[in-house]
């Protein structure tokens, strides 16, 4: 009867402990999403959509942020996506054994936490520097040099996922390997490859460092990748250090913006992965 | 009279022609062995499996009845560390051979496993895509074999409305039927089954136990089992495995009422294993 008391005691401090842990991070966080909520909405108005970003004491909005963001984010995606891919289905099919796989594997978790101002740092001295100037390309490949780990990785794992009975009963059939690849394991792991590239999305959607040392920011409406592009993270970041009230005003916006939009794919993501778990 | 032997005497009367049919040789074995890396897994097996019969391999877990069924068509090969010894024929050819494709000897070999594994498809594409590995097919003629297969399969009754559906909304037994189609549709002349029932009902069971008497008369097919009251009723010869050893292969009738080998009997009355 002492030790079954002492057992529950112990339990009830375990649980109250990581209970106490729990609302030590929500709180934060609560708070963190109110403030957006409070100091964006208060930003957000119909010129944020459709004028540009103004000088200090001007009138303005974000549009030409918020279309530079699309674009290099679109095009950092469509590079870094099927690179991506690939990678992972070489690691995940071809690639278990022998050290050519686990040279890449290793390789791959270094580049998946690197610092992002390190890429952005990186990119400077390949392609800024040597071309002479800040620039969008530069920026949707410091992006795409984000995307590809998480790619490689959220790919590898969902097809070590598909069970060897289902590629068995494919290669029974008589189906040669990349047949197998295709039109089965990567079917078969479809949900939770997409769930990686739309995680991908939302975690380059916020990324400041690397597009500060690439893609600076533009104060007008460029759409020319070879000139440095405005985008939602640098305009923020630049908008927020300011000591012009408006600026700060529109900088609240940017962040609303852009954490409604990662919250957004978050939630589509999850939908997602269950949707396709369900078939 | 034993329940094995009522079984028996029941089957006798479904199946009493079995003898007139000729006897042609489709896969035989000539002191074949496996390894598993260092692990002798197979020993100088010697084997002859007739065409157009059912061949049921039985024997406790680790006996190495599967690993044999899988070297019926080199599924040993995904595993590197894997490799076998000896001669396989297929038809007097060796299938063991640097010449002979993996992927054309399973267009020949068909195989269903233990669980069934339909692809992440629809019915129909399950159906579909091994024919079109080996096959161009027109859409009609597509059509009319994907029907084909799954009527021998005694699954287009209930699938035809929902041939688009994916093959994974079905239930177990039907999954394993649409296996069974699967590897049908693409015309082999031999099909191995690995323990086919073990994850189904016993209603679905009875369904691919028939099933495999309707098939035998165009296939060859060999079936491996750890349901020996399974392998009474289905198979027409069995053969006993003990340690990587065959030990006795016989008309299934004489493994079950008068077995040669004390070791086959005790494992047939259940003394043992």
């Amino acid at each position: 009867m002492e030790l079954f008391a002492r057992r529950k005691w112990t339990n009830r401090i375990a649980l109250g402990l990581s209970l106490a842990a729990m609302a030590f991070g929500v709180f934060w966080l609560a708070w963190i999403l109110f403030d957006v909520l409070r100091l964006g909405l208060g930003g957000l108005s119909p010129a944020l959509f459709t004028k540009m970003t103004p000088p200090p004491g001007g009138d303005g909005g974000l549009l030409n942020a918020i279309a530079g963001s699309f674009i290099m984010v679109g095009l950092a995606m469509l590079l870094g996506t099927p690179i991506g891919i690939l990678a992972g289905i070489y690691l995940a099919e071809y690639g278990q054994r022998g050290w050519l796989g686990s040279t890449t594997r290793f390789i791959n978790d270094i580049l998946l936490s690197a610092p992002s101002i390190v890429l952005g740092l990186f990119v400077y001295a390949l392609v800024v520097a040597r071309t002479g100037g800040f620039s969008g390309y530069a920026g949707v490949l410091a992006l795409a040099l984000i995307v590809i780990p998480v790619v490689v990785r959220t790919t590898e794992n969902m097809l070590i996922l598909v069970p060897n009975s289902l590629r068995e009963a494919a290669f029974a059939l008589g189906a040669p390997k990349w047949r197998v690849v295709m039109a089965v394991t990567l079917r078969a792991a479809k949900a939770g490859v997409l769930t990686g590239v739309l995680l991908a999305v939302a975690r380059i959607a916020g990324e400041t460092a690397p597009l500060l040392f690439t893609a600076l920011s533009n104060q007008f409406w460029s759409v020319d990748l070879g000139q440095p592009m405005a985008n939602l993270p640098v305009t923020i970041f630049k908008f927020a250090m300011s000591p012009f009230a408006d600026w700060q005003k529109l900088a609240w916006a940017g962040v609303f913006l852009i954490t409604m939009g990662v919250l957004a794919i978050n939630i589509a993501a999850r939908i997602f992965f269950s949707e396709g778990k369900k078939q | 009279m034993t329940p094995l032997a009522a079984v028996l005497n029941e089957k006798q009367g479904l199946d009493g022609r079995r003898d007139a049919q000729e006897k042609v040789v489709q896969i035989s074995a000539r002191n074949f062995n496996f390894y598993y890396g260092a692990f002798h897994a197979l020993k100088n097996i010697n084997i002859e499996i007739l065409r157009g019969h059912i061949t049921a391999f039985i024997g406790p877990s680790g006996c190495g009845k599967s690993t044999f069924l899988r070297c019926f068509n080199r599924m040993f090969e995904l595993y590197p560390e894997q490799r076998a010894e000896g001669e396989l024929l297929l038809e007097g050819q060796n299938i063991l051979g640097k010449r002979v494709d993996a992927t054309s000897l399973r267009a020949k070999v068909g195989m269903v496993f233990q669980k069934p594994t339909p692809f992440p498809m629809s019915i129909y594409d399950n159906i579909a895509f091994g024919v079109s590995l080996h096959e161009r097919l027109g859409k009609g003629r597509m059509d009319e074999r994907v029907e084909w297969a799954l009527r021998r399969a005694a699954l287009w009754d209930e699938v035809k409305n929902i041939l688009g559906q994916s093959g994974m909304s079905l239930s177990g037994g039907q999954q394993q039927r649409l296996c069974i189609a699967r590897g049908i549709a693409v015309k082999p002349q031999v099909i191995l089954l690995d323990e086919p029932t073990s994850a189904l009902d016993p209603i679905s069971t009875a369904k691919i136990e028939e099933l495999l008497h309707q098939l035998k008369k165009d296939f060859t097919i060999v079936i491996v089992t750890h349901n020996m009251q399974q392998a009474a009723r289905v198979s027409d010869y069995t053969a006993y495995m003990y340690l990587g050893e065959l030990i006795e292969f016989d008309v299934t009738d004489t493994i079950f009422i008068k077995p040669r080998h004390k070791q086959t009997e005790d494992y047939i009355t259940g003394r043992f294993g």
